[in-house]
């Protein structure tokens, strides 16, 4: 299988006082294959999101060597922790916005956003402005967008840790189906080990100051997993098993 | 009708208090026996400006004028300098420094030279009202052109939008809110601009506003009529300040 992204020696040290400024991300070594659904999991502050937004291409790397097969735009799509949506406008029209900013007529703009609302289950709340959605609503609408123009790889930043334990459940296993649908490549920044083990099938352990990659760890069973994997031993072993990479990396930062 | 129940003691308290202070002042004015020239209790007001209406609502109409005028100037040219400060940190520092003189600056103290400067009146009057009303809708409008979310504004990036793109359908919006705040107080700014400006230009005849009502009512101690002319002048003030915040709730509905 053909790579997605491949990441070498990547590093990235914000500011540059003499001292030499802080470095947030060293030696990133890291390849995801066309297809996978790969999850960075690490405490906070280990530069696991700034490593998205590398890989976004939102912030350049400072050394190393960035490769992505879908630098085009639309080839990438992005969702935040918070829902982000532009509070002026509706469901529909803030799904529409990467369509109609790279020239999409509205005509042609607007029944292929209504279909990617359709895909998150949001039929119906078209004309719906951000202030009367829920939470998990919002963030529905916020994957719709990242979706709406088929992206080869789509990156996730913690997107469902403000939500409550039900909702994030049932849009994990939303966006597995997702997932499952088109396959695209998914890298997902996470500081939830469930999360992390449940939706992915390998976890990459950050460590933080400078952020690195201190392990990775496949997980086996096919994807998507039904709601009996979350009850499973295997699923509990492979979340002991990340939880001890997590501590591992987290000791690793205090020497 | 129970969000009437709910609502009623916001518009009675008000009324009420106001009718209290009126019938004091009657009261206060007719047991004194304080001459009307001093002191017009206000059934008198009330009087003279029926009596005077004709003349006052001409005057009315020319203050409006420069006003709706001026403040119309604001939020036009507001909007674009603050466009214009938008587009680089350079062209903001270089030039907000100046805005911020003409705001700072007594307008009575430059509206007699405008008014020496510029031949036609009501241009003057407009251009004090103006310098005077413009200042909140440029500050406000590029406080808010700079508060877009930065995530919106990374995803922009992400699906290589234009600048033009990111003004229209990012700053632009996201600016709305404070845009109609700072035209809320520029309304009431427009208003106290063209008094002003028509207090320092003094200009009689058919053509005069308000301000010079007040003026020669002065002079000839026509003190209801003086009176008449000042709650005329509040009247439209408030009135202003109400459509403009109706106008900010119509276009902001809906949002956060």
């Amino acid at each position: 299988m053909a790579q997605s992204v491949l990441l070498s020696g990547v590093s990235k040290r914000y500011g540059n006082d003499p001292s030499g400024g802080t470095l947030a991300l060293e030696g990133i070594d890291l390849a995801v294959e066309e297809g996978e659904f790969l999850s960075l999991l690490g405490p906070s502050g280990c530069g696991k999101s700034t490593l998205l937004r590398v890989i976004a291409g939102l912030i350049p790397a400072s050394s190393g060597r960035v490769e992505v097969r879908a630098a085009r735009h639309g080839e990438t799509g992005f969702v935040f922790q918070d829902p982000t949506l532009m509070p002026w406008a509706s469901a529909i029209g803030n799904v529409m916005l990467p369509l109609r900013l790279s020239g999409v007529p509205r005509r042609e703009a607007e029944p292929r956003a209504a279909e990617a609302l359709a895909q998150v289950g949001l039929s119906g709340s078209e004309r719906a402005r951000p202030r009367a959605l829920s939470g998990g609503m919002r963030m529905r609408v916020s994957i719709a967008r990242a979706l709406v123009t088929r992206p080869r790889l789509l990156l996730l930043d913690e997107p469902f840790a403000a939500l409550d334990e039900i909702t994030r459940h049932r849009l994990n296993d939303d966006l597995l189906m997702l997932w499952e649908a088109t396959r695209f490549t998914a890298i997902l920044v996470t500081h939830s080990v469930f999360e992390s083990v449940y939706l992915s099938s390998r976890v990459a352990v950050m460590a933080a100051r400078p952020g690195r990659i201190a392990e990775e760890l496949p997980v086996e069973a096919p994807l998507p997993r039904g709601a009996e994997y979350r009850t499973s031993t295997e699923y509990a072993a492979l979340c002991r098993q990340a939880s001890h990479a997590l501590s591992r990396a987290m000791e690793a930062k205090a020497a | 009708m129970r969000k009437w129940l709910a609502e009623w003691p916001r518009v009675a308290a008000p009324l009420l208090v106001a009718l209290l202070v009126l019938g004091g002042w009657e009261w206060a004015v007719r047991a004194n026996n304080v001459p009307p020239y001093i002191l017009p209790g206000p059934a008198a007001i009330g009087a003279a400006l029926v009596r005077d209406w004709p003349l006052l609502w001409q005057s009315l109409l020319m203050t409006l004028q420069v006003t709706a005028m001026a403040l119309v100037a604001s939020a036009v040219l507001g909007l674009l300098l603050a466009i214009i400060f938008a587009q680089s940190k350079l062209i903001e520092t270089a030039l907000f420094p100046y805005a911020i003189i003409l705001q700072v600056t007594p307008i009575v103290a430059i509206a007699p030279l405008i008014i020496i400067w510029v031949d036609q009146v009501w241009l003057a009057l407009l251009l004090c009202a103006w310098i005077v009303a413009f200042f909140p809708v440029l500050s406000n409008t590029t406080l808010g052109l700079n508060s877009a979310d930065p995530n919106l504004h990374d995803l922009f990036r992400l699906y290589g939008a234009s600048r033009w793109q990111v003004l229209v359908r990012l700053r632009l919006p996201s600016a709305l809110p404070l845009f109609l705040a700072g035209l809320r107080i520029s309304g009431g700014l427009a208003l106290i601009g063209a008094i002003v400006a028509e207090f320092v230009a003094g200009a009689g005849g058919a053509e005069s506003g308000l301000a010079y009502r007040i003026l020669e009512a002065g002079y000839q101690l026509q003190i209801p009529r003086m009176f008449a002319a000042l709650a005329l002048v509040s009247a439209t003030g408030i009135a202003i300040f109400l459509a403009l915040s109706l106008l900010s709730r119509w276009v902001l509905r809906g949002r956060d």
